[in-house]
């Protein structure tokens, strides 16, 4: 049974559908002592379904401790968006989800995906210039509560 | 931006998944960002906004 309506379904599958690369969703996740891991699991599970180009890859957040601290995981459930450069060699986007995306995050965590997959930013050009420009690493962190 | 420069990492936090990193960066409405631990910026902007703030350093 799906959590999403038959017609958002149709939905995310039109915008998908303009897909023109791969994206993998690196789920971080563990057994016990995470509340939230499971519903995370069940709403990352919906996505291969509405496209061949979305592929969802679990990471054991305990047994695999060297992968989390590759891609700077502390904590989960974490969802790591890996897309592939003009070659189809995996590349981190470094977009990061924590905590379960539900309600607007799982928006947000459609536009990254197709914004990896291929869309491209949304950003005008004196903005993509500005952001092109930094040249330290740089953390973002955006905090947002579901609704 | 992430996207846009490999140097920049952005992370989507639920902020009460995670109490400890809200009460960290002192999280008390939402959206709220933060940029290297220190610049912060409330509220949702426009991107060119958004941007100047984030990268004001």
């Amino acid at each position: 049974m799906s959590l999403l309506a038959p017609a958002d379904q149709d939905k995310l599958r039109e915008s998908f559908s303009a897909m023109s690369s791969s994206v993998r969703l690196l789920f971080f996740t563990q057994t016990l002592g995470c509340e939230t891991c499971l519903q995370t699991r069940q709403i990352l599970d919906e996505l291969p379904a509405l496209s061949d180009k979305i592929a969802i890859e679990e990471v054991n957040f305990v047994l695999e401790q060297e992968k989390a601290a590759l891609y700077g995981i502390d904590r989960v459930p974490a969802i790591v968006v890996i897309g592939q450069d003009a070659a189809g060699v995996a590349r981190d986007s470094r977009i990061r989800f924590l905590g379960a995306p539900s309600g607007y995050e799982f928006i947000s965590l459609v536009q990254a995906v197709l914004l990896v997959g291929g869309r491209g930013s949304n950003l005008d050009e004196a903005s993509r210039e500005r952001v092109a420009a930094v040249a330290k690493p740089t953390t973002i962190q955006v905090f947002t509560t579901p609704t | 931006m992430a996207f846009a420069n490999p140097h920049i990492t952005a992370t989507a936090v639920e902020a009460t998944e995670f109490p400890d990193l809200a009460r960290r960066y002192r999280v008390a409405g939402v959206p709220k960002t933060v940029v290297n631990e220190t610049i912060e910026i409330l509220g949702a902007l426009p991107p060119e906004i958004f941007i100047e703030q984030a990268l004001a350093n």
